[in-house]
């Protein structure tokens, strides 16, 4: 899956070693554990604690950091091919790596979609020449996401791409017969159907949660109920046919409901929940700024607050953050002419830190279940040469992400990696930064800055 | 007063400061030469994005009765057509040196994305966004209120609405000129009721500073409203349109034009039940044996017509305000 020479390449020694090489992280805290050393070699983890020396080694300070397995996302639009205006897998990769993650899921609604083997391999070639972070394309479920003929799902799986998350992601896979399909044909492969679950008769137009605020600001509304009736009806399936679900970008407290509901009666059901959801609100559309402006929308706190239990008790299986890049002129706008989405990937480890595990609500071991360990098993890609949300342990892969939890900043649009400028956050204080990345012992991102596959360290 | 986007953004004493300035002008538009000197020099661009023949000319009317240069830049016709956004319009605006921008949109928000988005130094007139707001069209209708019904002339300078019961009825969940009313005429005192069929009344009306109903015969028997306002309802809302391309349609409002009109509709009977001194109100323009029967529209009790002459003076009321400050020139 990932870059061969990253499993070939032995140690060359010497502390100005190559982007493979030696590396021993000084004072680390593995999921916020006790302090350690941990020496990454030959793309693995070769030691922890009284093992771990430095010799060969370039040493990395990093005491006071947090080591997580690399984060995993389920969620990610990368825009290429298509609209490499507002990103491109290289940039959308490379913030990626800069928010923590080491490997992303690309979403299919990219022009062409990514409905035949020969788009989904032209996106994973694209993630393994920029070399920032593992590509694994999601694959449209009905050819050109228009939800009446299901893609050729069976090649895509066994591309080059290794496809096993098939998604209309954006569009709704409406037609229940449709879905029983789906549901049923990704068994062969193991694969999984992730639904954007949206009715698309009750929310024709709608531009915001329907409730209170909408009522206020004149807004066609989203209502919760068209997120929820789909999620009923596709547990429902996924029980009937015996196949896994997941569901994308949950939103509303009665979702939260059925998904415990389903996982209660024993359905192989997964949810995702974004940062956004986690974070925001409803309130911020009487700003009319559409920067706010996201599919399903931001809902009410009591929704929020609904999602953010769901997490701490394992209804929510995964936080994905559906970093949605857009250019400038389709945010600089009126309301109902702006795109929907929002960036994630630089802020998701920070948001979910601020609001789970500085409060108090979450572990660190948590946290890398919902970021890392979860998102990974439900795409498939925990085992293997490539293999993520592993265990920080002896022999695993080195993908870690280093994360200072004490950190504050204020997040600037200015200074992200992604082309696009579509952050809600801007202005926000959050706690906690990622200090460095490794992609199978290589840094991505040391001391918080890029860098570039081949660089010396 | 720096813009005027929402009638919410209006407190006691701005709305009736609003309504005192537009007593004075009407006064002034008694007299044979109806022009002030006020805004000579000023320019005042009607940006209008929606058709609304009725109210660009209000506002056309008020402005030139100041004296301001008037520029009418309607959507259809100019680049916008051609796919110009927001943003370059608000910019092209800024470069002429617009004074103030009027803008009728049918996007909710596009006002404040104008007067807030960094685009355009102007004062923002909102003239009606999309379902969001239209408070020009509140002003007047408060002004009309008071002048009938509390007291007109100098007798009703400084005087707000307090305890008159208003009765609003029709198609709420699209209606700007609802949201409008319910945030003025309880700002400033009164009491509203909004009655319609629950399919035209929006999710979250519960928290809104007034009460609603589904029974219109009620609330004129026993709400014994001062004032009655009927609001126009769009015919494409009700029934199962026929699909001109095929696609399907959203399912109606409510079942048929006759089964709103016998429910909702003010006719000669309901007319009949409202205390003898209740004015009967409409935005316009009406659908006559629809939301409002003939008899209705044209009694002594309508003040229709009226609304529409209030409309100028309300509206030279705020550019007087936004653009002309605290100074007295007339």
């Amino acid at each position: 899956m990932g870059r061969p020479t990253d499993a070939t390449t032995g140690p060359t020694a010497g502390p100005t070693t190559g982007p493979t090489g030696r590396y021993l992280l000084r004072g680390v805290a593995p999921l916020g554990g006790p302090r350690t050393d941990v020496l990454v070699a030959d793309g693995r983890v070769a030691a922890v604690g009284a093992e771990a020396t430095g010799a060969r080694a370039t040493v990395v300070d990093a005491d006071g950091l947090v080591a997580l397995p690399g984060l995993v996302d389920l969620h990610t639009h990368l825009r290429e091919p298509g609209r490499e205006d507002a990103e491109t897998v290289e940039s959308g990769t490379r913030a990626a790596a800069l928010g923590g993650y080491t490997a992303v899921h690309a979403m299919a609604n990219t022009s062409p979609v990514a409905d035949t083997a020969g788009v989904v391999e032209q996106v994973w070639r694209l993630g393994r020449d920029a070399g920032w972070c593992d590509v694994h394309p999601v694959g449209a479920v009905s050819v050109g996401l228009a939800g009446t003929q299901l893609a050729e799902l069976g090649a895509m799986a066994h591309s080059a791409a290794r496809v096993r998350v098939f998604s209309d992601d954006g569009m709704c896979v409406h037609d229940p017969v449709l879905m029983r399909r789906a549901l049923e044909y990704v068994k062969a492969f193991d694969g999984v159907v992730a639904q954007h679950a949206q009715e698309p008769r009750l929310t024709a137009g709608a531009q915001m949660h329907e409730g209170v605020v909408s009522a206020e600001v004149g807004l066609p509304g989203w209502p919760a109920v068209a997120e929820e009736a789909i999620i009923a009806r596709d547990v429902l399936l996924a029980q009937h046919v015996g196949s896994r679900l997941h569901v994308l970008h949950v939103s509303t407290a009665g979702s939260v409901d059925l998904i415990r509901w389903a996982k209660s009666r024993g359905i192989a059901v997964t949810a995702e929940a974004t940062p956004h959801h986690l974070m925001l609100t409803d309130e911020l559309a009487r700003t009319y700024d559409p920067v706010y402006k996201v599919n399903p929308p931001l809902r009410t706190a009591e929704d929020a607050e609904a999602l953010r239990a769901g997490l701490a008790d394992g209804t929510i299986d995964t936080v994905g953050t559906d970093h949605a890049p857009h250019t400038r002129e389709d945010k600089d706008c009126e309301w109902a002419a702006g795109a929907f989405g929002m960036l994630g990937l630089e802020t998701a480890f920070a948001v979910v830190h601020t609001l789970m595990v500085a409060t108090g609500r979450m572990t660190w071991a948590d946290l890398a279940r919902v970021m890392s360990v979860a998102p990974a098993r439900i795409g498939r890609v925990d085992a293997g040469p490539g293999a993520q949300g592993r265990p920080i342990a002896v022999g695993e892969p080195a993908n870690l992400a280093l994360v200072d939890p004490a950190a504050r900043w204020t997040v600037d649009p200015a200074s992200l990696a992604s082309l696009a400028r579509n952050t809600p956050y801007a202005g926000r204080e959050l706690t906690g930064r990622v200090v460095a990345t490794f992609l199978r012992g290589r840094p991505t991102v040391l001391d918080g800055r890029a860098v570039p596959p081949g660089a010396a360290s | 007063m720096r813009h005027l986007l929402s009638a919410a953004d209006l407190d006691r004493d701005a709305a009736v400061g609003l309504l005192d300035t537009a007593e004075r002008m009407a006064a002034t538009q008694e007299r044979e030469m109806k022009k002030l000197p006020t805004l000579r020099g000023r320019t005042v661009v009607n940006l209008f994005f929606e058709d609304s023949t009725r109210t660009r000319i209000s506002f056309e009317t008020a402005a030139k009765r100041l004296s301001a240069d008037v520029i009418n830049f309607a959507a259809r016709g100019s680049s916008l057509s051609k796919g110009e956004s927001l943003k370059d319009t608000a910019l092209t605006l800024q470069a002429m040196g617009a004074d103030a921008v009027v803008i009728r949109h049918q996007a909710s928000g596009a006002p404040y994305r104008l007067a807030h988005a960094g685009w355009l130094a102007s004062a923002v007139v909102n003239a009606g966004d999309g379902t969001h707001q239209h408070p020009t069209q509140a002003l007047l209708d408060a002004f009309t209120l008071r002048r009938h019904l509390v007291a007109a002339g100098d007798a009703g300078l400084g005087r707000d609405l307090a305890g008159l019961h208003v009765a609003i009825v029709g198609d709420v969940l699209h209606s700007r000129v609802a949201r409008s009313n319910v945030d003025l005429l309880h700002t400033l005192g009164a009491r509203v009721t909004l009655v319609a069929p629950p399919t035209l009344l929006p999710v979250g009306v519960e928290a809104w500073a007034c009460a609603t109903s589904y029974h219109l015969d009620e609330v004129i028997a026993e709400g014994r409203p001062d004032a009655i306002m009927m609001l126009r309802v769009q015919r494409e809302r009700m029934g199962a349109g026929v699909p001109a391309n095929g696609a399907p349609v959203a399912t109606g409002f409510f079942p048929s034009p006759l089964e709103y009109t016998r429910a909702y509709g003010l006719d000669a009977r309901r007319l009949a039940m409202l205390p003898e001194h209740a004015i009967v109100m409409h935005p316009g323009p009406m659908n006559r044996g629809l939301e409002i029967s003939a008899d209705a529209a044209d009694s002594p009790r309508a003040v229709i017509v009226e609304q529409v002459a209030n409309g100028v003076a309300i509206r030279m009321a705020v550019l007087y305000r936004l653009l002309a400050g605290e100074r007295e020139a007339f």
